[in-house]
């Protein structure tokens, strides 16, 4: 908070210099998300507790209003094309027992709503957390006797995207109390306050300290994953949120960790409960 | 990506006169030929080129398109409708294929 003060003391003092500073915040609009004009979606919402912020919020506040807009109607939403791909791969029989998604798990509309929602969940098996990505490959490896995606595949990705949008709307909730789950939390607290790399830099230091600032051209949030997988306009492509964390870590020039490692599912579950509340928006778009 | 797939929204009904909005999504790499891959070598361009719209045999709209504009082109325009019809869609991609969608539109 103090180093925010002294920015905004010397962006006064250069407002009061004539110099035009009105380009210098990226502050989160003050509007609602309604989807295709009927589905509300949460876009601020009290923080849990033992949280650092009062209010959490989505990226989608801290967008311009073009690609905000483009979020607002499915049909113009890109994302809404790896839904679409997504539905196709749920009903298509792969691997040696000849079974697709669908064998199994029917109406993915009805079964899959609200799943999404309450990823990462702990897996008593392997003894760690499992996200939609590593449950997909379980089944695809268990039931199917398919490969495994590998990480980001294109399938992955349109599945991945799919399962999520059945929990569209439904507030993100991380049940710790699951197995060994809250000291996964604990690791990836630690995680989100380790400064790495040559800029030296924590997820700390951008999501919490700076969100509503610019980081050179991009505004910062507060880096919630309500939105994951989501369609980044710079990309042009559905992004996978360990995508994600690893381009993060990448550009404070740092070594990354593996998709999936264990530093990058504590990392999941921590980040994940630090939006508690928020509507899943699965497929957002982004800058 | 799998094939390219067009996604048109036109109203179903509308009144004779009406101005109406229609979008059109189609899912498209655009390779803009201006990137290399890992050997150096140049990706051949692969783009929509031309996308046309018509209704009942007569152009609506249509444009070039160019190798800047990003993947899974949107186009969204307006138009006027007097008689109930049904509205063709082209997209022409620079392999020689040309992706098609039609919807009707009545009018009351």
């Amino acid at each position: 908070m103090l180093s925010r003060k002294l920015i905004l003391t010397a962006a006064a003092a250069i407002a009061a210099t004539g110099m035009a500073v009105s380009a210098a915040w990226a502050e989160p609009v003050d509007e609602d998300l309604v989807i295709d004009g009927e589905k509300k979606m949460v876009t601020r919402t009290k923080a849990p507790e033992g949280h650092p912020f009062d209010e959490v919020m989505s990226g989608w506040l801290f967008r311009t209003p073009e690609t905000r807009q483009l979020e607002e109607d499915s049909f113009s939403n890109p994302g809404m094309l790896y839904v679409e791909r997504g539905e196709e791969i749920w009903n298509t029989v792969e691997g040696e027992a000849g079974k697709s998604c669908a064998s199994c798990h029917g109406d993915a509309s009805k079964t899959m709503a609200g799943v999404g929602a309450s990823y990462p969940k702990w897996d008593a098996q392997a003894k760690r957390p499992i996200n939609i990505e590593l449950q997909i490959d379980k089944c695809r490896t268990g039931a199917m006797k398919a490969e495994p995606y590998k990480f980001d595949a294109a399938d992955q990705k349109a599945l991945t995207t799919f399962i999520k949008y059945q929990s569209l709307g439904q507030p993100m909730h991380v049940d710790l109390s699951q197995g060994d789950l809250q000291s996964w939390w604990e690791k990836g607290k630690d995680l989100y306050y380790t400064r790495t790399g040559q800029l030296n830099l924590s997820c700390a230091s951008c999501h919490e300290e700076n969100n509503g600032q610019y980081i050179r051209a991009d505004h910062l949030s507060q880096g919630n994953v309500n939105g994951f997988p989501t369609y980044r306009l710079k990309q042009a492509n559905m992004v996978s949120l360990h995508n994600r964390f690893r381009g993060c870590i990448r550009d404070t020039r740092a070594s990354f960790p593996a998709a999936f490692s264990d530093d990058l599912m504590a990392l999941e579950v921590y980040v994940t409960w630090r939006g508690t509340g928020l509507s899943i928006e699965t497929p957002a778009v982004r800058q | 990506m799998a094939a390219p797939k067009p996604r048109v929204k036109v109203p179903k009904s509308a009144s004779a006169g009406e101005v109406i909005t229609i979008k059109t999504l189609i899912s498209h790499k655009m390779e803009s030929g201006q990137r290399k891959d890992k050997d150096g070598k140049v990706i051949p361009r692969e783009i929509i080129n031309k996308f046309t719209c018509e209704f009942n045999g007569k152009p609506v709209f249509s444009c070039d398109v160019e190798p800047a504009i990003s993947a899974n082109p949107y186009f969204e325009f307006s138009a006027k409708v007097m008689e109930s019809g049904t509205f063709k869609f082209a997209w022409v991609d620079d392999n020689g294929e040309t992706y098609t969608h039609e919807q009707a539109i009545e009018v009351k």
